[in-house]
């Protein structure tokens, strides 16, 4: 059936910026937007469509200060109240966290192994699309989720949805529905990204580059990705578990028809608390990253550092139960679960003296990256003491659900994983964009926020203290809880300040921004070893690795690394 | 025994302070039958086990974990300040390169781990202390089931069934323990059990009875919150726990046991008639009468209480006939509709509700 085959002389290519619009129009954007597969502009798109959304979360908490800051507040209606909170808090767990954190392993684990993009760079798109559109299909709930119950009834069962308030019995129309489908599809996006980087860490890395060479920020990725393929697809898991059980009548989690609530608690929170690590893991690689360029040392024990970020996973898949000390197990159960939650103290107490280790005798460059990592450090330490504190089954008895433990994984997200976010922003971009973040805007917004978050979260231990149940409407004005819950309130004013610094500096600096260079930091990773922006293949030439630090070899063969490794 | 004590003492002077820092808008006052009003539900001023015994563990890993924060703090700030760039001059040589150093890496390895091997031991001893505490056989028993968004009250010994306001008689350190043993369920979706000052939270769960205690050593009305989100009228799912002198206790026991008298004034029995007729009786409950409901709180003492839409506002003529005319204005969301009661049927149903005592 052979065919011979002709070739038409007349026929010529069309040049690519004639396929579409003319380049520079915002037709032809949206278009290299859409089809790309460059591992660098899905990365940004990632972290864009992350702040897109933290901005919308962000205003939902605002909305629920407003409500709280004075007692028995009518400003916002018990069922709007639930719903945003259970809006802000899946926003920011699985629209915010996650798509951040994957934006910077996308854009940077290629880079610094190098490589010239991810293993499979259409799934790389296809991981990102899903994620967004399962973040547009959540929000459709406000505009849709139709039904007798009438429109604009967005989830309201709280990020984590204990059985048996998800049942139909108990949460009538869509609102459900729209929460559980959106998190099935992002899971799905987020698991097919894992493996992605999984694969790229492990078939990329450039000749030389052994996993003991890799820069910590791969290997603090690579447990992360591990934790979010072992860990996801329980949260699938229950998602189609629930959804049976609303449409089919499965009753796994129905009580009512002999089912288990606790049931439902223990295969969220085997998913849930590896994703807390999931999400303060690409926070100690960002600052492990930065702390040793602006100290200008190597990191303090490399193989420590790599041992603890391991074994931080491992424990992190035992200690699921740490949030269930109240549902009455046996005392051997809650025991079992203080030990394991406990040892995890020890390896991420490692982590911070490493940090101070590396710190320690060096000539710190006071930048902007390594003032937030220093934030980082002061609040993470703060963040993992009140961590323990809950650990204690007796003391959690107390504190659980109530505004403590709110304080507490308030300083573990933004404390802990935002500040060095903000760090990774100003660290990176100039590499993406080749202009430097303008560093006036830049403390201002530091300067604001840290205030703003301190002032914020500091009082909700307090409240905490005083017996203030977490996701209560209102309260009344006898309990006590007044005075810290307006301070509160104020801190989001100076946060909200200190935030819109930081987007005008972004949108400042990309135009008017001091010129970069290639490695305006004098770093020592690869990605330095790129222009600014790099080009779409990354690197000319693959390049070839001795040691952690390869720049640092190159900026000084007098007395390069490997030597010394 | 006596290092405990010692350390129960401590803990007291530590909660005073905290106390004395954290409320500084605390108010407290006497209500008409509940005692002293203990609003302010501090966990570092416990008046009952098994929050006494709670505080022991929490002084002990506050404290702890201070002193790591203030070591690990000082360090932090030493590190920044002496190891800064101070000027041009430090750009032209790199600072030594160090990469690590095994004998630092294993001590700073060892010290958390002696540190969390004696917050294990000690956490380890207080939670079997608290949960598999014995109760003695005359404790009073006390069968809590959540409502969205309202408890229900029985004691099975006693016969008794009231809502939203458990009463407990008072424990004598040196004499007469009368501890109370609570059984927790819940009849639609998760709730919590939280009185700071008595006792931490243990969940109400459908499908299974959990179990916790109290044993109070000081009289006065505690106030708690239901500590599990639960739907819309979660925040005002609130409860009260009034602890009263035995004897005292016994009066309540006493007049709760009695059917509610039959209503006196024609207005009144004309309030019975209608309450019986329209479907108040569906959902709540009278005894002695045809209103047996299960739905909502159990009636028959109403006026006793001091409270109306567990805690939403104290109860008296004015609230209880706002609450008839629009339960929703009140409580938005809440399962009880409104009635669409007309003017002589709100003033006959209020009059014979408050002869409900």
């Amino acid at each position: 059936m052979s065919q011979e085959i002709t070739i038409d002389e007349n026929f010529r290519m069309p040049p690519p910026e004639k396929v579409g619009q003319e380049p520079g129009s915002l037709t032809s954007i949206v278009q290299n937007l859409i089809f790309t597969v460059d591992h660098k502009k899905l990365g940004l798109m990632y972290i864009g469509s992350g702040l897109l959304f933290f901005v919308l979360a962000g205003s939902l908490a605002a909305l629920m200060r407003i409500q709280l800051a004075i007692p028995e507040n009518k400003f916002l209606a018990p069922d709007t109240f639930n719903q945003i909170f259970t809006m802000h808090g899946t926003t920011m767990v699985f629209l915010v966290g996650m798509p951040i954190i994957f934006g910077f392993a996308n854009y940077l684990v290629p880079l610094m192994i190098g490589a010239r993009d991810m293993a499979f760079p259409r799934l790389n798109a296809f991981g990102f699309w899903i994620f967004f559109f399962s973040g547009l299909l959540l929000y459709f709930s406000y505009l849709g989720a139709p039904g007798i119950y009438g429109a604009g009834s967005a989830p309201d069962v709280g990020w984590f949805a204990y059985s048996p308030l998800t049942a139909k019995a108990f949460s009538r129309g869509h609102s459900t529905d729209y929460w559980t489908i959106s998190l099935l599809l992002g899971g799905v996006g987020s698991v097919a990204t894992s493996i992605n980087i999984l694969v790229t860490i492990f078939c990329l890395r450039c000749k030389g580059m052994t996993l003991g060479k890799m820069p910590l920020f791969v290997w603090m990725n690579l447990v992360m990705v591990f934790l979010v393929i072992l860990a996801l697809p329980c949260l699938s898991a229950c998602q189609i578990m629930i959804s049976l059980d609303r449409y089919l009548g499965a009753n796994f989690f129905d009580t009512q028809a002999g089912g288990s609530a606790t049931l439902w608690q223990h295969f969220f929170w085997i998913f849930g608390h590896p994703e807390v690590y999931v999400l303060i893991m690409p926070a100690f690689a960002i600052a492990s990253e930065v702390i040793p360029v602006f100290s200008r040392k190597p990191i303090f024990g490399y193989p420590v550092m790599v041992a603890a970020s391991v074994s931080i996973g491992f424990i992190s898949l035992g200690v699921w139960a740490h949030h269930m000390l109240c549902i009455g197990m046996t005392a051997l159960g809650n025991t079992f679960f203080v030990i394991s939650t406990l040892l995890v103290a020890i390896p991420t107490g490692i982590k911070i003296f490493n940090w101070l280790g590396t710190m320690y005798g060096g000539k710190i460059r006071l930048e902007l990256p390594m003032l937030f990592c220093i934030m980082f450090l002061f609040q993470f330490l703060i963040a993992g003491l009140t961590g323990v504190m809950l650990a204690v089954a007796p003391f959690n008895w107390q504190l659980s659900d109530s505004y403590f433990v709110v304080a507490h994984f308030h300083y573990v997200l933004i404390g802990g994983l935002l500040f060095t976010i903000f760090a990774g922003i100003y660290y990176w971009y100039p590499k993406a964009f080749g202009r430097m973040l303008d560093t006036r805007l830049g403390m201002a917004h530091l300067v604001l926020f840290t205030i703003g978050f301190h002032v914020t979260f500091l009082p909700q231990h307090f409240l905490g203290f005083l017996g203030m149940p977490r996701r209560i409407y209102t309260y009344q004005a006898d309990r006590g809880w007044d005075l810290w819950n307006f301070v509160s309130t104020i801190g989001v004013i100076f946060q909200a300040i200190g935030l819109l610094f930081f987007v005008a500096n972004l949108i400042y600096s990309y135009w008017r921004g001091r010129k970069a260079g290639d490695d305006p930091w004098d770093a020592w990773t690869l990605e330095w070893a790129t222009t600014s922006p790099p080009q779409e293949y990354n690197f000319a030439e693959l390049p070839t690795v001795r040691s952690r630090r390869p720049l640092w070899d190159a900026k000084h063969p007098d007395d390069p690394d490997w030597k010394h490794e | 025994m006596a290092l405990r004590r010692q350390n129960i003492f401590d803990a007291r002077w530590l909660g005073l302070l905290c106390s004395c820092l954290l409320v500084l808008t605390g108010r407290s006052a006497f209500g008409q039958d509940g005692g002293e009003m203990r609003r302010i539900a501090d966990i570092f001023a416990p008046l009952s086990r098994p929050s006494e015994m709670i505080l022991e563990p929490t002084v002990l890993v506050l404290l702890t974990s201070l002193g790591i924060f203030l070591v690990v703090f000082f360090l932090l700030a030493y590190v920044v300040w002496k190891f800064r760039r101070k000027g041009p001059d430090d750009d032209i040589h790199e600072p030594p390169q160090i990469y690590g150093s095994n004998n630092i890496e294993l001590a700073w390895t060892v010290i958390p781990c002696l540190i969390v091997f004696v917050l294990v031991l000690v956490t380890a001893r207080s939670i079997v202390e608290i949960q598999n505490a014995p109760m003695p056989d005359d404790a009073v028993k006390v069968r809590l089931v959540g409502h969205q968004w309202w408890w229900e009250i029985h004691y099975p010994d006693l016969g008794i069934v009231t809502a939203n306001e458990i009463h407990v008689p008072v424990s004598k350190r040196d004499g007469k323990r009368r501890p109370t043993a609570i059984t927790l369920e819940s009849a639609d979706v998760i709730h919590s059990f939280w009185v700071p000052q008595l006792a931490g939270k243990t969940d109400l769960i459908p499908n299974r009875a959990n179990r916790t205690w109290i044993e109070p050593f000081q009289t006065g009305t505690f106030f708690g919150n239901c500590a599990e989100y639960c739907g819309t009228q979660h925040a005002n799912m609130l409860l009260r726990v009034i602890v009263q002198e035995p004897e005292e206790f016994d009066r309540w026991v006493a007049s709760q046991k009695q059917k509610p008298a039959a209503p006196a004034s024609a207005l009144a029995i004309q309030g019975k008639a209608d309450f019986d007729a329209i479907s108040c009786i569906n959902c709540h409950s009278v005894d002695g009468t045809v209103a047996d409901g299960v739905f909502g709180p159990d009636l028959s003492k109403l006026m006793v209480r001091q409270t109306i839409g567990a805690g939403v506002a104290p109860l008296n003529s004015e609230t209880l006939r706002a609450w008839l005319v629009d339960p929703q204005a009140m409580k938005p969301g809440c399962n009880m509709p409104d009635m669409k009661l007309t003017k002589p049927q709100l003033d006959s149903i209020v009059a014979y509700l408050e002869t409900l005592k």
